[in-house]
């Protein structure tokens, strides 16, 4: 049971570790918008980086509905 | 060109913004190789430019609605980019641009137009590709652009003409105090909420194991080593999470009234302190656990209703942004472009139309007219002549005036409406402390009882006294009182803000449960706010068509608010064109339509040249707004404009009257059209022509006669009444100023929300009630086993954990609005077609 002293120490100091992390990225403003960021992940403008073979193929003509 | 015209689609209306496409235009951009109809030359433009930039994904993107753009010709006017340029004067830039060693300077933007996530992903990728931008990143939130560029590569203004070209309009943005305390308020938040959340995870871990180890069994070393850490973890929630709580206790100590927070300190604080001494001793029971997650879930309560409160809090900027940034002076015969805030008394400016006035003054030379809504809320311009004075932020009209300055910064009539605002604020009926009353009672009664609790066990047996008296305290306190108003509090504004109305103060549902008056401004809230036509009725031969072709042909070139109704009515219908069109101020237009001279305006103006002068008793009714239109030998028709009432505003009012409110009109405008408005809408207390103090001061006599009054308003001039009054809601197409004073905004504009809400308030009072009755029924049963020492720890947390979900559950049911008035169908009026 001893491995106790050495594991909640150690969880404290991560738990130390977090507060810092997160008080780093409040401080720099990482959650001074909390909407945008959400959407932005949706927005394909990666189209350059997708390989010519692997794009959807363009819609003839008369499969086009209007 | 023609198989570019084939996707044109009338009933889809603009591609870019989504009017309808007027009948005879052909406005037209290639958007991903595919031809898009446009309203109008500006969409056009816009258009156009996000398609070059390779930007056209924003189409794909956006969920909210664009904005027509503000000019509506291809090219930025001069005018605007000489106002432009004066942000890359030095003297300017020191203001609101800091720069580092390598030429890199730094700006802070407010953007207009923002609507959507997609506008953030346009706006970014816009600016990020002007060349000499080094980064470009905006805050969708509150509308802030963050801006760093190389002056060398790129001037401030051509950054800020890209975005006009884009379709948003960006202002340099100067943080004041207020809006300064906010953003730091708001991350303090945010990171008392981590400590809270990550610190109490860890906590309820270990408190596990002692729980399970009181059950199992388990090694005193280890329990106590258990506690330590537990004490670790537990401090910096106590010491810096729940210190708002403890700062907010001693003030309502010190102002001798009773809130939450003091029993909530009392449990915190003092579970807290028996812990540690527990811990220190070896001795009793720990509680770090219940004050941890205790104290993080009240801070998500809290968190939630500061984002709310700060979702309009725009205060400082809005003011700022109705004055002018520039102003043009006259100084030895030559015409030279200032800045606004380097205006002097006495000196003479020039102010040309379409602009906005920047400081108060006296007309010196020239005849105009005044456009006063963003002051009053009237939509119809006063004319004026030499010798006027005339206020600074409203807008010339018609023709150039020359004014000579009488009042400049915090002198003039815009701030002095601020600072009776301010008053107003101070005066403002506490609703606060009517909400806190229920809970001031039940405080003080849990407080006594643990008093008695622990006096009468210092007789009995003085070792148990300290630790009973701490669990009649835990374990009547938190779902008790400190759940059962902020979740059903939480549920309903929720409920409300996705049914368009947005809760900005925590009082606003208790008073409005309770409210007795609820009292509408006239131009803007009760009617649309601009000027529409109502009818037209030929006197000659010409037919309904002809004349209204005539009409809408002279009005065409008039930017006067009576000309606007003309302009989308034209849109509709074949052009006409007229020529030799000449202004006369205050009266009308005269005009040259099919080689027959017209004249359109006044009565006695219009029908000087005809054999009998006619005038407005001649009307044919005396409501609404008559223009005469006549030729030069007789009169051909009679236009009848009205700014016409909201669509559901007489159901509403009808509802709002059944479900035992007092309906007033209050309104600055002294015309006719008030008591037709009035009987239409069956208004029975109607208060016409008041200045904004009198308003303030109706609404505070009403209050002084125990009246508890809603106000619903839309103008700067309504901003103090807003704040004077115990509610005060502000219509969607309010200014800013008068939406970041309301305790609750409109979003949609649509009136038939108010007695949603109020039904909601009403059953949100209903299920708070039940939850505190709920909670004096669990104490009832808690109290008494907990004064006698028969419940443990954990025991204490399954009652806490249970009860606490009762009330939530409760809660929940506000999730959903009554659907009893939800018929209207959406917005049919705008499709009007010729007869």
């Amino acid at each position: 049971m001893n491995i106790m002293y050495l594991l909640i120490p150690i969880a404290i100091v991560f738990s130390g570790l977090a507060i810092w992390g997160f008080f780093w990225s409040v401080n720099t403003g990482q959650y001074d918008d909390l909407e945008s960021p959400a959407h932005s992940i949706l927005y394909d403008d990666d189209e350059h980086l997708i390989p010519d073979d692997a794009k959807p193929k363009p819609l003839k003509p008369q499969d086009k509905t209007e | 060109m023609n198989a570019q015209q084939e996707p044109g689609n009338n009933d889809q209306g603009c591609f870019h913004c989504g009017l309808d496409i007027p009948l005879h235009s052909n406005f037209i951009t290639l958007i991903k190789g595919k031809a898009q109809r446009m309203c109008c030359p500006g969409c056009q433009a816009v258009a156009q430019a996000i398609s070059d930039g390779g930007l056209e994904n924003y189409y794909k993107h956006r969920t909210g609605e664009t904005r027509s753009p503000e000019f509506t010709d291809l090219s930025i006017p001069e005018q605007l980019l000489a106002e432009l340029a004066l942000y890359d004067q030095a003297s300017i830039q020191k203001a609101f641009v800091s720069e580092s060693e390598d030429g890199i300077k730094q700006a802070a933007l407010v953007i207009e137009g923002i609507t959507c996530a997609a506008c953030v992903w346009l706006l970014e990728h816009h600016i990020s590709n002007l060349p000499g931008v080094t980064k470009a990143s905006v805050n969708l939130t509150n509308h802030r652009a963050q801006l760093s560029w190389n002056n060398d590569e790129i001037q401030l203004s051509s950054i800020l003409t890209s975005i006009y070209r884009i379709g948003y309009q960006g202002h340099p943005y100067h943080p004041d105090k207020e809006e300064q305390m906010l953003a730091s308020e708001t991350r303090k938040a945010t990171r008392r909420l981590g400590i809270a959340g990550v610190f109490c995870m860890q906590v309820m871990m270990l408190a596990m194991a002692l729980y399970a180890g009181k059950m199992q069994g388990i090694e005193d070393h280890l329990v106590n080593f258990i506690r330590w850490a537990s004490f670790v973890l537990a401090t910096p929630v106590v010491i810096y999470s729940a210190r708002p709580f403890f700062s907010a206790a001693i003030r309502d100590i010190k102002t001798g009234h009773l809130t939450m927070d003091v029993p909530v300190s009392l449990a915190v604080g003092g579970a807290y302190l028996a812990s540690i001494w527990a811990t220190v001793t070896a001795s009793g029971e720990v509680y770090y656990d219940s004050v941890t997650m205790f104290t993080f879930f009240l801070l998500i309560g809290r968190f939630l209703e500061m984002k709310a409160r700060h979702r309009t809090g725009r205060a400082g900027n809005s003011l700022l942004n109705l004055l002018p940034a520039s102003a043009t002076l006259l100084k030895d015969g030559e015409e030279l472009m200032v800045p606004a805030t380097d205006l002097n008394i006495g000196d003479r400016i020039l102010v040309k139309p379409g602009h906005t006035v920047p400081a108060d003054g006296i007309i010196l030379t020239g005849q105009s007219s005044i456009d006063e809504s963003a002051l009053t809320g009237e939509y119809l311009p006063v004319s004026k002549a030499s010798g006027d004075s005339i206020v600074g932020g409203t807008c010339n009209v018609e023709n150039p005036l020359q004014i000579e300055i009488t009042q400049v910064g915090a002198a003039t009539q815009l701030s002095a409406i601020v600072r009776l605002l301010e008053r107003a604020h101070e005066d403002k009926p506490k609703a606060a402390q009517i909400a806190d009353k229920l809970a001031g009672y039940f405080v003080a009664a849990v407080l006594l009882t643990a008093l008695v609790v622990g006096i009468t066990w210092w007789f009995i047996a003085p070792e148990h006294a300290f630790w009973i008296t701490l669990s009649v305290l835990v374990v009547t306190c938190p779902c008790a009182l400190s759940l059962a108003t902020p979740t059903a509090l939480t549920v309903a504004t929720g409920t409300l803000r996705q049914n368009g109305l947005l809760i900005t103060r925590g009082h606003v549902l208790e008073s409005l449960a309770k409210a007795t008056h609820i009292v509408f401004d006239k131009t803007g809230t009760l009617t649309e706010g601009n000027l529409s036509l109502k009818s037209v009725i030929p006197l000659g031969q010409s037919s309904y068509e002809q004349t209204l072709a005539i009409a809408c042909a002279l009005e065409a070139h008039s930017e006067h608010p009576i000309a606007k109704p003309f302009h989308t009515q034209a849109k509709l219908m074949e052009p006409v064109q007229a020529s030799e069109i000449t202004n006369h101020v205050g009266l009308g237009l005269e005009g040259q339509v099919n080689g027959l001279r017209y004249l359109i305006g006044k009565p006695a103006f219009a029908s000087q040249h005809c054999s009998t002068t006619l005038s407005y008793d001649d009307a044919p009714d005396n409501h609404g707004q008559w223009l005469l239109l006549a030729s030069d030998s007789e009169p051909v028709a009679w236009i009848g404009l009205s700014d016409a009432p909201r669509k559901q505003a007489k159901s509403t009012l009808n509802l709002l009257t059944r479900m035992g409110l007092q309906v007033e009109m209050l309104t600055g405008d002294s015309s006719a059209a008030v008591g037709h408005i009035a009987e239409e809408l069956g208004i029975k207390n109607v208060i016409s022509g008041v200045s904004p103090e009198q308003k303030l001061e109706h609404i505070q006599s009403l209050q002084a006669n125990g009246a508890r009054v809603i106000m619903v308003g839309d103008g700067i001039n309504d901003i103090p009444v807003l704040a004077g009054a115990q509610t005060s809601i502000a219509m969607g197409s309010a200014t800013d100023l008068a939406k970041t004073n309301a305790d609750a905004v409109l979003i949609s504009g649509e009136l038939q929300r108010l007695p949603q809400a109020l039904q909601l308030a009403r059953k949100n009072q209903k299920i708070i009630r039940q939850n505190l009755g709920w909670a004096i029924f669990y104490n009832m049963i808690a109290l008494p086993l907990a004064a006698t020492g028969m419940i443990a720890p954990y025991m204490a947390a399954i009652g806490m954990s249970a009860s606490s979900l009762v009330v939530v559950g409760n809660a929940l049911r506000l999730s959903k609005l009554a659907r009893t008035n939800r018929v209207e169908s959406p917005d049919q009026s705008r499709k009007i077609t010729t007869p």
